[in-house]
């Protein structure tokens, strides 16, 4: 069922008749607004002049307020006035006696949304107020996505210094044992010093380089080179580039496909990226003297990549994290296993490039397979 | 000869682990290290710490505060150091160990990063105590 959303309506008249008429008109007022699909219905509140209107909006303001300009006393362009000057969420309606250029000139100066001219039909009042409640929740929504989008931003922000403090807090430890001079003797407990120093640098790196393509991505800059790309020659060059880590520690990587060449119009340095994700994911998170395989389907409308691994494997909630930024999965098996969590973030990203989606099998302690699927135009 | 102390040294970060593991050891302190509460908490059959350098969040968020509380009940004379990023992950502003020692069981709580020197501070007040 459609949520309901009630909005105060406040009418400001000085004859009791208007009041009354609006109260009637607007009694069974309801539309269900296009974006958010509320239905929204109407609390009507009532003003008997300029004076009284101020005191109400003082104590809450109402989403609409229909105002007669001509009062005895503060007059509806001024209370108007005095809507703008308190910066109030609201929409106004002006209701002039006479439509008068002027008149509607100096209330839409004064930021009025639209004027009724009296005398006026209910059709023509719940066609204005209609029209008022439309712009009001557009307004609404797109401000709540604009904070929305700036609370994200915020705390991508805040967790990416995070992931910089941390390895610098590392390298700036070992510095610290150097300067005290630790491990200047024993040749052993340097190279540990100077190796992890190292390799936090290059983690550090990982993350800034992983986190330019997600910009570039993101905000769409980076030039696309399209052309025919065997996606075969791209899953070797990355199992090329992997190959070093991956024969330290004993694991193969095998690639399978069906086809001798697997053609798609993409960017290259893309299909890199994907590819290089999901291989170095699959060693990463593999165990020593395990496997790797990449397949490559060729299917009528899209190709599809899968990657499994024989790997640590994840839990069905850890695979329901998976896909958040900078999320990573801290376990026991995990702890000593550097990544900058952005990885997935990209992969997905660049797979929606091509119509695509990435979607994750795994079984703990036994592997993952890691599928991408790319529209082939 | 004063006798050899022993440090038990907790934190799942490998980097920060070793570390505090070569300072004490050119110290001359007998150092054991684990990666997480649990293999902390196998330790104490074989090892009996004299000093505990704790991290608060490891596997699970809490995990320095329960080890720290089952230090204190098995060795009731180490003196436990809780070392924290919470409040660069969280935001949270840790009290002090003086506001919070009614529910904490440890002797100091350090904000990350921390230098050797901080800890060998808190160690001369815990044991000028």
């Amino acid at each position: 069922m459609a949520e309901e959303k009630v909005l105060s309506l406040l009418v400001v008249d000085d004859e009791e008749g208007m009041r009354m008429g609006v109260r009637r008109s607007l009694r069974h007022f309801s539309m269900k607004t296009e974006e958010t699909g509320e239905v929204v219905k109407l609390d009507v509140t009532e003003a008997a002049s300029g004076e009284e209107a101020i005191i109400l909006m003082k104590k809450s303001p109402p989403d609409i307020v229909l105002l007669d300009n001509k009062m005895e006393g503060i007059s509806g362009i001024e209370v108007l006035h005095w809507i703008n000057g308190k910066d109030l969420d609201l929409m106004a309606i002006m209701i002039t006696a006479y439509a008068s250029i002027e008149t509607a000139i100096s209330a839409t100066k004064q930021g009025a949304y639209d004027f009724l001219s009296k005398p006026f039909t209910p059709a023509e009042l719940k066609v204005s107020v209609r029209q008022a409640v439309a712009h009001l929740m557009t307004l609404r929504q797109a401000r709540e996505l604009e904070r929305e989008k700036k609370r994200v931003r915020f705390q991508f922000i805040s967790v990416l210094a995070h992931e910089l403090k941390a390895p610098l807090g590392a390298i700036e430890g070992y510095l610290y044992l150097l300067r005290d001079g630790i491990g200047l003797d024993d040749p052993a407990v340097y190279d540990r010093v100077v190796d992890r120093s190292l390799l936090r640098l290059g983690g550090m790196r990982k993350l800034i380089y992983d986190l330019l393509d997600l910009t570039r991505l993101e905000s769409g800059q980076k030039k696309r080179e399209l052309s025919d790309v065997n996606v075969l020659d791209c899953a070797g060059s990355s199992m090329e580039t992997m190959k070093t880590e991956a024969d330290r520690r004993g694991i193969t990587i095998s690639l399978e496909s069906a086809d001798e060449e697997v053609i798609i119009t993409a960017d290259r340095g893309e299909l890199e990226i994907i590819f290089n994700n999901l291989i170095s994911n699959a060693v990463k998170y593999n165990r020593d003297n395990g496997s790797v395989a990449v397949r490559v389907e060729n299917e009528k409308e899209q190709v599809r990549i899968s990657v499994s691994d024989t790997g640590i494997g994840m839990s069905e909630e850890e695979v329901e994290k998976l896909f958040g930024e900078f999320v990573r999965i801290k376990n026991e098996n995990t702890r000593n296993i550097l990544g900058s969590g952005l990885g997935l973030s990209i992969l997905r990203k660049t797979a929606s490039l091509y119509n695509g989606e990435v979607t994750v099998d795994s079984t703990p302690d036994v592997g993952s397979t890691f599928t991408v699927t790319l529209e082939k135009a | 000869m004063a006798e050899i102390k022993k440090v038990l040294v907790v934190d799942d970060d490998p980097d920060f682990r070793g570390q505090m593991e070569m300072m004490f050891s050119s110290r001359g302190y007998e150092v054991a290290t684990s990666p997480g509460r649990k293999e902390a908490e196998e330790t104490f059959h074989t090892f009996t710490p004299d000093i505990a350098v704790v991290d608060l969040m490891m596997e699970n968020d809490d995990d320095g505060f329960v080890l720290a509380y089952r230090l204190k009940r098995k060795f009731p004379d180490c003196a436990v150091i809780i070392v924290t990023n919470v409040t660069g992950e969280t935001g949270i502003e840790f009290p002090g160990i003086d506001d919070a020692s009614g529910w904490i069981t440890a002797d100091a709580i350090l904000s990350k990063p921390v230098r050797f020197e901080q800890i060998e501070e808190e160690l001369r007040r815990i044991e000028g105590r």
